[in-house]
């Protein structure tokens, strides 16, 4: 690789030349995945008021068991989302977006774009741990397990007591599978695996179709991460609340 | 309608220099550049500027304005706070030459080392080649580029670490992506993308992307699709196992 001689400019954590309120973004994101981080840790640890009626919360689905087996360290509290969140939350923590979005906001690397950053020495994802990140495809399949998963469980949203009917409830978690499913369909692994990795694409012309879809979903992934992100949270709490007595799900019919 | 702002205007050499304050009249419909050409040509005919089209297309009139990477010709004066000083001053990626000159030839030495385009034999007698239009659609996206290099400006990389000699940059991601995915062209470079040419040094902060002013989606449909391309080749234990077995 041809190397430069260009002087090492007077950089500095946030110095920059930029008049606009460059921190605003990072700050939001920040704010964001630390109110989510908290509330979704907080919950995970609860192991109560997960479910009402036949709303179970995505957080604990699938709920595989509701006490602690045999092998659980006796010094870790037991809560069935334990078993079930690293595979979402491996998905979110390696995603394309995500990670372009909190390296800004939690590591500075860098703040903003044309700003100074706190540190010299940079690695990237080429080295331990960051390389790791290319795990991502993997999680990938496991979280387009959960979106059916999440389906089926809005699909038994709809029956109260062996009755068909819909509460708001219902309509929480059926929008919930839907901003996942945009989302995670969206992701840019995916994109790749349907059809990206084909340089002549038309002969192919599913994948083609497939490869259309995805980029479609594609270009506002980050809107769909960040609602998907919202709505699950929301999801959870909504069916917390409502089994703590604070709200009451109203039926629809 | 004809009003008055204050531009500081960085001057110098590679041996240093400052910020210099000028005062002119401004009209609308101006961009940034031919704000400094009216300074040049009245208050400074010594100032240093590169530029060629003044339409956004030669990629020359590179700089920083306000502290962010542009354009000098596509950035309008309306599209600026005018009550306050503005700053305009070479790009911090590359050595400066003279004033709002920098030296860009990295790039260019950059660009020769990267594995060529190396088509497939002929589809038709007559030594032609055929393709369809969709798989001409992705690779064309990236034959907008106009070398202005701000995205290589931009790139922290770059910018804040200094690994030119390990890394290429979003310019260069996007002209190995233009080569890589094109239906003709045989040639692997996904060894050399991964060793040589640093894609793991980026990060994706869609930096690039967002001060591209031909709009090319640098991140989403060059570099990430190169990055997924190196771990089919190097990360990706199932599919590995699935080659051996296919």
């Amino acid at each position: 690789m041809s190397s430069i001689d260009v002087p090492l400019h007077d950089g500095g954590f946030g110095k920059t030349a930029r008049r606009d309120r460059w921190w605003v973004e990072p700050l939001l994101v920040f704010l964001g995945f630390a109110t989510f981080i908290v509330y979704s840790t907080w919950a995970a640890l609860q192991g109560n008021n997960y479910t009402y009626g036949p709303y179970l919360s995505p957080f604990y689905s699938p709920l595989l068991m509701t006490s602690a087996p045999g092998w659980w360290p006796s010094l870790v509290p037991f809560s069935a989302a334990m078993l079930i969140l690293w595979a979402p939350g491996g998905f979110r923590l390696t995603c394309y977006y995500y990670r372009g979005a909190y390296y800004k906001a939690f590591w500075a690397d860098p703040p903003s774009c044309a700003v100074g950053e706190p540190r010299k020495t940079y690695w990237g994802e080429r080295s331990f741990p960051l390389i790791l990140q290319n795990v991502h495809r993997y999680f990938l399949y496991l979280a387009i397990l959960f979106i059916f998963i999440l389906a089926a469980d809005a699909y038994r949203a709809m029956w109260f007591d062996g009755h068909f009917g819909w509460g708001i409830g219902t309509i929480v978690m059926i929008v919930n599978p839907i901003l996942l499913g945009g989302y995670t369909f969206g992701c840019h692994s995916l994109r790749h695996l349907a059809g990206g990795r084909l340089d002549e694409i038309s002969a192919k012309p599913v994948r083609k179709a497939a490869y259309d879809c995805v980029s479609c979903l594609n270009r506002k992934h980050m809107l769909w991460a960040w609602m998907s992100l919202f709505w699950v949270g929301f999801t959870d709490l909504y069916i917390r609340l409502c089994a703590m007595g604070i709200w009451r799900d109203v039926r629809i019919f | 309608m004809m009003s008055t702002a204050t531009f500081r205007i960085w001057r110098g050499n590679a041996s240093g220099g400052g910020f210099k304050e000028y005062r002119t009249e401004v009209e609308s419909g101006m961009v940034v550049l031919d704000v400094v050409h009216r300074i040049q040509a009245t208050q400074a005919n010594d100032l240093a500027v590169r530029w060629n089209c003044k339409a956004g297309k030669c990629g020359s009139c590179s700089a920083e304005i306000n502290g962010r990477p542009r354009l000098m010709c596509m950035t309008r004066l309306s599209q600026l706070n005018l009550e306050e000083p503005v700053t305009v001053e070479p790009m911090h990626t590359f050595p400066r030459i003279k004033d709002l000159v920098t030296d860009v030839s990295w790039n260019y030495r950059v660009k020769e080392r990267i594995p060529k385009f190396v088509p497939r034999k002929p589809d038709a007698t007559d030594g032609t080649w055929r393709m369809q239009q969709a798989d001409v659609d992705r690779v064309q996206e990236f034959r907008k580029c106009i070398e202005c290099f701000l995205c290589q400006d931009v790139c922290h990389v770059l910018r804040e670490h200094h690994l030119h000699d390990k890394f290429i940059g979003p310019r260069f991601l996007v002209y190995a992506a233009a080569m890589e995915m094109n239906p003709l062209d045989t040639q692997d470079r996904l060894g050399d993308l991964r060793e040589n040419c640093g894609i793991g040094y980026c990060n994706i902060t869609k930096c690039c992307t967002k001060v591209c002013p031909e709009e090319i989606k640098i991140t989403d449909n060059a570099i990430i699709p190169l990055k997924e391309r190196v771990v089919d080749e190097y990360y990706d234990p199932l599919r590995r196992l699935f080659k051996v077995f296919r």
